[in-house]
């Protein structure tokens, strides 16, 4: 039964882990924006000088 | 040959339909000149991908203002609004309401293509926020907002909108560290849900000292505001919400621990997570709720954060709080007055709508006292500041009690009232069943005691209004009315009296028809259009946006004659502006629109025809208002009496020609009748009566316009829905009564159980959680329920 004992070690340990994880992510301000970030990744970087859009 | 297709004219850079004053540039017809700018910049810094990322994603620049931002290169300005301040780097964050689609996003963070001096920028949409990193060195705070105006996206700066909402985060740190423990109590407490036998007992200990371990953090940190705010209420020889819940709480904790350290039980811990978890959950949504929906009604805001004061070296942009007695100031037109002050010219008129609800603009002579908060009509003037801000007297007009409405809310007061007695029906339930158990079974007296406190926490009943309001406040945000806050729909619930206001609400504000008789020359109209802006009376304001002639003009003796019109001389003439007989003019004119004569020196001049058109179906929704729509506050003449007496029915009172401060005395009347009034007006001439009523509504046609004085903004398009609106918030108060039903419910149950000494921590670890989340899901889905039966989406 002394292996309950190590997995319960274990498995508190990562859950404190991702606790901490997510702890970190908010301090670093992951959560304060969560639409933008999907909207940038798609613009496209033109290259300069690149003729005039005439649409 | 392209002369009569301007109306399928659309502007290339706003949407907007193109109307007289249609530019052309590169084949696009533009708007106006502040589109065209706008393009012309895009266009030669190779910007252009903007206009192809989202259809027509600029915002008009028709009714530009002026705004300039000279202020911020003042060192105190600064300090307020950097975040980061070093030689080389710089890094400032602005608030841009006109940030609303891709293209917004991705113009915003090019600009480093529009100037060197900007390093790096970034958008956050949900905020409508750019960070602006930036050199000091090349470029100045003052040009960098500059710089985004000139694209369209003005900041808005206000000195009260500077705070960071750090609390947010502890909040959401204490629901993670909350919802952590709860789990893995209830992991270690599965052995004891399934029953291992005894011979594992020293596991089962060892769970539950894990149990308590985790527990302490939920207690000391995740519910630590419960305690505070119980322990402050005994202070004050109060009891509030979170006594019960306190005591709930500490007497839970308190059980467990001592049965898990006598090793006499395994304790309640797995509910008393749990319930911590939820409570804060049900808080944690009460504030996401309000920061998406709350705007900002500190009066500072209103003011404008510098104002050119007087140095040894000329006029300087100064901060307004460091102004000083004795400062020279210099006010510009539209301008507010920041802090009481003496009149240096020889004359000004001050409008004071925004103190005293009163628009008409008040003559000041030189040496005479102008009040803060006044407006300044017509041309700059200079001043000698008396009293500073802080002690003026607009502040003590805002704090007065006619500027307030009952700050507690209902529902609050309701939930403390029944805590109250709640509190003292458990506590006497509590000793009762002591000396009973006492006498009969004393070894399990604490035990009962001690349950019976424990299930007394009436979290239901904290949860229900919360979430109820919360999700109410969410449905009338999707149905474009934005209200202040949850105690709004409590006081939409008991309206029983509608009173409207005419232009701008029941009839389109922004948009009349002008017909113009008789020639004038262009001068003239510049005349004209020069004293039509020193009122601000709405007809008065309608012919100044129609006419465009612009001369520098000298206005000697101007006056305003209330009802009547506007007269005053220039270049030795008198101009009468006004109605008929006012102006000396006899004529027939159709009864159909408002007119407004112009006589020259006692000759007619010409004649503007406004006929704004009634929104459309208005008239089914006052019908289904019924005896509720009681009013029709009007500041116009009674021009349209019949087709207002035809709209509203033969029940409504009519009242025209009414000046701001007798609307605002009429709604006083009306509550002095023990009527609940709900005023719908536009907030430029009844801000008063908004602010009177006990939910003013101010109707908008432009989102991005602000009034001060109202409890919600309702965009134009939606005031059809007005009736449906008051019809949802009234499910309120049923849903709140039986979601605070459920919670009794529950807790009798959990008491009963209590009292006979049968509750075992399985039954609390159930009944807990499931009166909470029961109440929780009760409450949004009823909200919903009511939602789409009202035909609400």
């Amino acid at each position: 039964m002394g292996i309950i004992i190590i997995l319960i070690c274990i498995s508190l340990l990562i859950a404190v882990l991702f606790l901490g994880v997510f702890y970190w992510n908010m301090k670093n301000g992951q959560y304060d924006d969560t639409y933008t970030p999907s909207v940038r990744m798609l613009f496209e970087d033109k290259p300069e000088g690149e003729p005039k859009d005439n649409h | 040959m392209a002369t009569e297709v301007t109306y399928d004219l659309v502007c290339f850079h706003c949407g907007q339909q193109c109307e007289d004053e249609t530019q052309w540039f590169h084949d696009k017809p533009f708007c106006c000149q502040g589109c065209m700018t706008v393009y012309e910049i895009l266009d030669t810094n190779n910007l252009c991908t903007y206009y192809t990322l989202d259809q027509k994603p600029g915002t008009t620049r028709k009714q530009k203002t002026d705004e300039t931002y000279g202020y911020l290169d003042d060192a105190d300005a600064q300090k307020k609004l950097l975040t980061f301040q070093s030689p080389t780097f710089a890094k400032v964050t602005f608030f841009v309401p006109a940030i609303h689609c891709t293209s917004c996003i991705w113009l915003l963070e090019n600009l480093h293509k529009l100037s060197d001096g900007v390093i790096h920028s970034e958008v956050v949409f949900g905020k409508k926020s750019v960070t602006i990193d930036y050199n000091p060195e090349k470029i100045s705070l003052a040009h960098v907002a500059d710089l985004i105006a000139s694209v369209g996206y003005a900041p808005k700066i206000t000195l009260a909108a500077q705070h960071d909402k750090k609390s947010d985060n502890t909040l959401a740190t204490k629901v993670a560290i909350a919802g952590f423990c709860f789990g893995n109590v209830m992991l270690f407490s599965f052995p004891e849900y399934l029953g291992i036998d005894h011979n594992d007992a020293y596991l089962m200990r060892l769970f539950s000292k894990l149990n308590l371990a985790l527990a302490i953090p939920v207690l000391f940190y995740s519910g630590i505001d419960y305690l505070t705010s119980a322990f402050k209420s005994f202070k004050q020889k109060q009891i509030n919400i979170d006594v019960p819940i306190a005591a709930g709480l500490i007497a839970l904790f308190a059980r467990s621990s001592y049965d898990i350290i006598t090793a006499t039980g395994p304790g309640y811990l797995d509910s008393f997570t749990g319930l911590v978890f939820f409570l804060l959950i049900g808080r944690w949504f009460q504030s996401k709720t309000y920061e998406s929906l709350s705007f900002d009604r500190d009066f500072t805001s209103y003011f404008p954060l510098a104002v050119s004061k007087l140095e040894k070296d000329g006029w300087k942009p100064t901060v307004v709080h460091k102004l000083k007695q004795h400062d020279q100031i210099r006010i510009r037109n539209m301008e507010l007055v920041p802090a009481d002050s003496i009149l240096l010219d020889s004359h000004a008129y001050i409008d004071y709508s925004f103190v005293t609800g009163e628009s008409k603009p008040v003559k000041v002579k030189q040496a005479e006292l102008v009040y803060a908060g006044g407006r300044l009509i017509g041309t700059p003037v200079t001043l000698v500041v008396e009293k500073s801000t802080s002690q003026s007297h607009l502040t003590s007009l805002w704090n007065n009690d006619a500027f307030k409405k009952t700050e507690e809310s209902q529902y609050q007061k309701v939930i403390d009232r029944a805590a109250r007695k709640f509190t003292w029906i458990v506590l006497g339930i509590a000793i009762i069943t002591a000396t009973y158990w006492y006498i009969t079974y004393p070894s399990q007296m604490w035990l009962v005691l001690t349950s019976v406190l424990m299930v007394a926490c009436p979290c239901a009943l904290a949860l229900a209004a919360p979430f109820t309001l919360g999700s109410m406040l969410r449905v009338a945000g999707r149905n474009k009315l934005y209200l202040k806050n949850a105690d709004i729909i409590e006081r939409m619930a008991s309206i029983d009296t509608v009173v409207f206001d005419k232009t701008g609400t029941v009839t389109h504000g922004s948009e009349p028809t002008i017909l113009i008789d008789g020639k004038p020359n262009e001068y003239t109209l510049a005349c004209i259009k020069t004293l039509t802006s020193f009122s601000t009376h709405p007809l008065s304001s309608h012919v100044t946006n129609f006419l465009h002639q612009r001369a520098d003009i000298t206005v000697d003796k101007f006056k305003e004659l209330p009802g009547k019109g506007i007269e005053a001389f220039i270049d030795g003439r008198l101009f009468k502006i006004g109605s008929a007989t006012f102006t000396g003019i006899t004529e027939k004119v159709s009864p159909t629109a408002s007119h407004v004569f112009v006589s020259i020196d006692g000759q007619f001049s010409c004649r503007f025809s406004i006929t704004t058109a009634i929104r459309k179906d208005i008239g089914a929704m006052i019908k289904r208002l019924g005896s509720r729509a009681f009013a029709l506050l009007s500041g116009d003449h009674d021009h349209d009496k019949e087709a207002m007496r035809a709209l509203f029915g033969a029940d409504v009172e009519l009242h025209f020609n009414q000046s701001p401060q007798e609307k605002l005395e009429h709604i006083k009347n009306l509550q002095a009748q023990g009527r609940k009034v709900m005023m719908i007006g536009d907030g430029l001439n009844d801000s008063g009566a908004l602010k009177q009523s006990d939910v003013g509504i101010a109707i908008s046609d432009n989102q991005g316009v602000f009034t001060p004085a109202c409890d919600g903004i309702l965009l134009g398009e939606q005031i059809t829905s007005i009736d449906k609106m008051l019809r949802f918030s009234r499910k309120s108060s049923s849903i709140l009564r039986i979601g605070f039903g459920i919670s009794f419910f529950y807790n009798a149950i959990a008491l009963s159980f209590a009292v006979t000494g049968n509750l075992t921590p399985l039954v609390a670890a159930i009944i807990m959680p499931i009166s909470s989340i029961s109440v929780v899901g009760f409450s949004t889905l009823a909200v919903r329920y009511a939602a789409t039966k009202t035909k609400m989406n």
